[in-house]
C-alpha cells in the first residue's frame, strides 16, 4: 500500500510571530520555517505503517515556493521514499490545496492520505475534510490511534465525551491529533540518504488545477495587548471591583 | 559569498540540537557532582551515526566536512552540555583523522567502525609533564623487539582514559640525538590501552569533572606493529594534520558555551526585578551581553571561515588558530557576563552559568595556549621572527 503524506511548510512553532507593517499577514521573510508539527506526526505513522511491512511507500508532498523541498527532505530524512513539490507562488488556501491533493491521488493511487488535522499558521483544519470530499473517500479526523487490518482502517478519534473508535474503508483519509505519536529525530545516515531520494517538481497547471485563491483576506492584527492587573486588598474590595467595575456580579 | 547554512547543515543543527535536549540541566549538574562520564549522551549521538560525522563512508561515517563537525559540536555544547558533552565525544568526532589520512585499508576497517557506533571510545596522548607545548621534546620512548614496540614513559592530561579502550600515542622511536631535525623520530600508534601495563591516574581538576584528564604512566606496555600508524619516525608530520580541524571543532565548542551562558543571562536579565525594573532594562546589564553577542559571533564566522578553508583544500593553520583563540576568549567573556548577570545567584550551582565559567577556560588553555597562538600568527602570518 501507497501512503501519501502532504507536508507544510509554517513559521517554527518556536517563533514569536509579528504581524506585517502592512496588515497583509505575517512576517515570514528571515523567519525560521519548519515542516507543520501536525504533518511530523502524519509523516511519523506514515513510517511506522511501513516499518510494521503494512505500506509499501511512502510519498511526501509539499505545495508552495520552491523552498518548501526543504520541507520535503525533511520528511524524506524521517524516512518517506521520495517528494513531489507543487511549485506555486500563489496563496495556497485548503479547497485550492485539496483539488492539487485529489489530482495527486488520482494519479498515484493511495491506501491512504495521512495529513496534519491543521497547520500551526491558519488553524484551518479544512485541507483533510475537503479532499475526503473531494475524492469521496471515508476519513477519520484527529487520530489518536491508526491501525490497518485488511481492506479497513482502525481510527480512534478524541471528542468531548472520551474516545470514538471509527472503521474506515480503505482508500481512505486520516488527519492527525497531537497525541497519535512522537515522531523521530533523523538520524545522520538518514539524513544522506534523503539527498539521493527523488523529488519530482510540478506546477498546479500540470495538474490542471487553477489555485486562484478564493478568500480573500481584509486585515491581520496583533491581538490586544493585556492591561496591567491590579492588586486587591481584600475580598471585599474585590467583590465591590467585579461589582462595580468589571459588572459580572 | 553565501553566509546561511545549508538545509542539511540545518538538518545537522536541528537533529543534534534535539538529541542533545534529552540531557537538561539538572543530568549535567548531576554528573558534574558526581564526576559519572556522560554514557549516555555519547550512546543517543552513536545510535544516530552523529559519531561518524566526518569519518569516510566506507568506514560506516557519513564523510562530511569539518563544517558540518563543528556545527555539530558549537550544537552539543550550546544545548547546555557545555565541555562535559562536547569533550566526551570529541574524539570520536576527529580524533582518528591521522588513522583516516595515513592508516591502512586494513587498519581503518579495524579501528574506525567501532569508534563511529560508540562500541569503543579512545584517548588522545600527546602531552607530557616535562615537555609541555614543546612536543617534539616528548620522552615517552617505544622500543621495537621484534614485531612489537614497548612503551615507557608518561603522559600527562590524557582525556578520557579512565573509560578510554584505545589511544593514539605519539611516543619516540629513534632518540631525539639519532634524528637530523627534532620532529623526525616520533611514531604514532594506535592501539589497545592495555591497564596490566599502563596506570591512569585522574587529575582533580577546576571543572568538567564528568570528562576525566589523566596522567598516565607506561611501564612495559606491548604495541603489536600492526597499530603503528604510517611509517616509523613520521609521527609529528601525522599529527599536524589534524591540529587545524581540532582547533576549529575545539573553537565551535567554545563558540557553544558561549551563547548558552549568553541565554541563560539574557533570560535572567529580562524576569529578575530589583529596584522595580527588570535588571536587563539597565544599560549596565545590557551592554557586556550585547558586546558578547557580537563578539561570539564574529568567532562563529571565524570558525565557520576556518572550517572552509580546511573542508576546500586551503592551507587552515591562520583562520584555525585566530578561530580558536577568538573563539576561546569570547566565550569566557560571556560566560564571565554571564555569572556577574545573576548577581550572587551565578554563584550558586543551580543557575549553571557557574559550571560554564569553569569550563569555558580549557579551551582557552587547550589544546594550545593562546600565548602560542599569538607567536603563530606573528611568525606565519606577519612574518615576525620566530620568538620561541
Ligand atoms: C582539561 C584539559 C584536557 C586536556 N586533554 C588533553 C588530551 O586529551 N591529550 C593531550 O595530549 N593533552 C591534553 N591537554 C593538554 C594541553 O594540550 C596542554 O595543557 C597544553 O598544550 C599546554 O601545555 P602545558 O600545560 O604543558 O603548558 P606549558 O607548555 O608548560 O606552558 C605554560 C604557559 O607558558 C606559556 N608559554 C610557554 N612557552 C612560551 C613561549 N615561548 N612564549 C610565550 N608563552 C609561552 C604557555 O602559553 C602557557 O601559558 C589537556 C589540557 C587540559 C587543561
Amino acid at each position: 500500500m501507497k501512503i501519501l503524506v502532504p507536508v507544510k511548510r509554517v513559521v517554527d512553532y518556536n517563533v514569536k510571530v509579528r504581524v506585517k507593517a502592512d496588515g497583509t499577514g505575517v512576517e515570514t521573510s528571515g523567519v525560521k520555517m519548519s515542516m507543520n508539527p501536525f504533518d511530523e506526526i502524519a509523516v511519523e505513522e506514515a513510517v511506522r505503517l511501513k516499518e510494521k511491512g503494512v505500506a509499501t511507500e511512502i510519498v511526501a508532498i509539499s505545495m508552495g515556493v520552491a523552498a518548501c523541498a526543504e520541507t520535503i527532505r525533511t520528511a524524506l530524512a524521517m524516512g518517506a521514499d521520495r517528494g513531489i513539490l507543487v511549485e506555486s507562488d500563489a496563496d495556497l488556501q485548503p479547497l485550492a490545496v485539496a483539488k492539487l491533493l485529489k489530482a495527486i491521488a488520482d494519479k498515484e493511487q493511495p491506501g491512504l492520505i495521512i495529513l496534519g488535522k491543521q497547520a500551526i499558521d491558519d488553524d484551518m483544519s479544512a485541507t483533510g475534510q475537503m479532499l475526503a470530499a473531494l475524492l469521496g473517500w471515508a476519513q477519520g479526523t484527529f487520530a489518536s490511534k491508526v491501525v490497518v487490518e485488511g481492506d479497513h482502517a482502525l481510527v480512534t478519534r478524541e471528542v468531548d465525551g472520551g474516545l470514538e473508535t471509527v472503521k474506515l474503508a480503505l482508500p481512505a483519509i486520516v488527519t492527525t491529533d497531537l497525541r497519535l505519536n512522537e515522531p523521530r529525530y533523523a538520524s545522520l545516515p538518514n539524513i544522506m540518504k534523503a539527498r539521493k531520494k527523488p523529488i519530482e517538481t510540478i506546477k498546479p497547471a500540470d495538474l490542471g488545477v487553477d489555485p486562484a485563491p478564493r478568500l480573500t483576506v481584509l486585515k491581520v492584527v496583533e491581538p490586544a495587548k493585556r492591561q496591567a492587573g491590579v492588586k486587591v486588598g481584600s475580598v471585599a474590595e474585590l467583590v465591590a471591583k467585579l461589582r462595580t467595575e468589571a459588572k459580572v456580579i | 559569498m553565501d553566509f546561511a547554512l545549508t538545509p542539511d547543515q540545518e538538518a545537522v543543527r536541528e537533529a543534534v540540537a534535539r538529541i542533545c535536549r534529552r540531557f537538561d540541566d539538572a543530568y549535567w549538574l548531576a554528573h558534574d557532582r558526581d564526576g559519572i562520564f556522560p554514557h549516555e549522551l555519547l550512546q543517543a549521538l552513536a545510535a544516530d551515526g552523529w559519531l561518524g560525522i566526518c569519518i569516510p563512508e566506507e568506514y560506516g561515517g557519513s564523510g562530511l566536512g569539518i563544517t558540518e563537525a563543528a556545527i555539530m559540536m558549537q550544537a552539543v555544547a550550546q544545548s547546555g552540555a557545555a565541555m562535559s558533552g562536547a569533550s566526551a565525544i570529541h574524539m570520536n568526532i576527529f580524533g582518528l583523522n591521522p588513522v583516516v589520512k595515513f592508516g591502512t585499508d586494513a587498519q581503518k576497517h579495524r579501528m574506525l567502525p567501532p569508534l563511529v557506533a560508540g562500541r569503543e571510545q579512545a584517548c588522545f596522548g600527546v602531552t607530557e609533564p616535562d615537555a609541555g607545548l614543546d612536543t617534539t621534546r616528548l620522552k615517552t620512548r617505544a622500543e621495537k623487539h621484534g614485531d612489537r614496540y614497548v612503551v615507557h614513559g608518561q603522559k600527562i592530561w590524557t582525556s578520557t582514559a579512565q573509560v578510554a579502550h584505545k589511544i593514539l600515542l605519539l611516543a619516540r622511536t629513534t632518540p631525539i640525538e639519532r634524528v637530523g631535525r627534532k620532529t623526525e623520530g616520533l611514531s604514532l600508534f594506535y592501539t589497545t590501552l592495555d591497564r596490566s601495563r599502563a596506570e591512569v591516574r585522574a587529575i582533580d581538576k577546576m571543572g568538567r569533572k564528568a570528562v576525566d584528564s589523566n596522567q598516565v604512566f607506561f611501564d612495559g606496555m606491548e604495541i603489536p606493529e600492526e597499530d603503528r600508524i604510517g611509517e616509523e619516525g613520521r609521527g609529528f608530520e601525522y599529527i599536524l594534520h589534524g591540529l587545524n580541524p581540532e582547533r576549529i571543532l575545539i573553537a565551535a565548542e567554545a563558540v557553544g558555551v558561549g551563547l548558552v551562558a549568553l541565554e541563560r543571562a539574557t533570560a535572567y536579565a529580562r524576569e529578575r526585578v530589583v529596584f522595580g525594573r527588570p535588571i536587563g532594562q539597565n544599560q549596565g546589564i545590557q551592554h557586556p551581553l550585547a558586546e558578547s553577542w557580537m563578539e561570539l559571533e564574529a568567532a562563529r564566522l571565524m570558525v565557520m571561515n576556518a572550517a572552509w578553508h580546511y573542508d576546500t583544500g586551503r592551507p587552515a593553520g591562520a583562520a584555525a588558530n585566530a578561530a580558536k583563540y577568538l573563539a576561546a576568549e569570547a566565550g569566557f567573556k560571556a560566560c564571565t557576563a554571564a555569572v556577574m548577570t545573576h548577581g550572587g545567584f551565578g554563584y550558586a550551582k543551580e543557575y549553571h552559568v557557574e559550571r560554564y565559567l569553569r569550563e569555558i577556560i580549557i579551551p582557552r588553555l587547550a589544546p594550545v595556549s593562546p600565548q602560542l597562538v599569538l607567536c603563530y600568527i606573528a611568525e606565519r602570518v606577519l612574518g615576525l621572527p620566530r620568538s620561541y
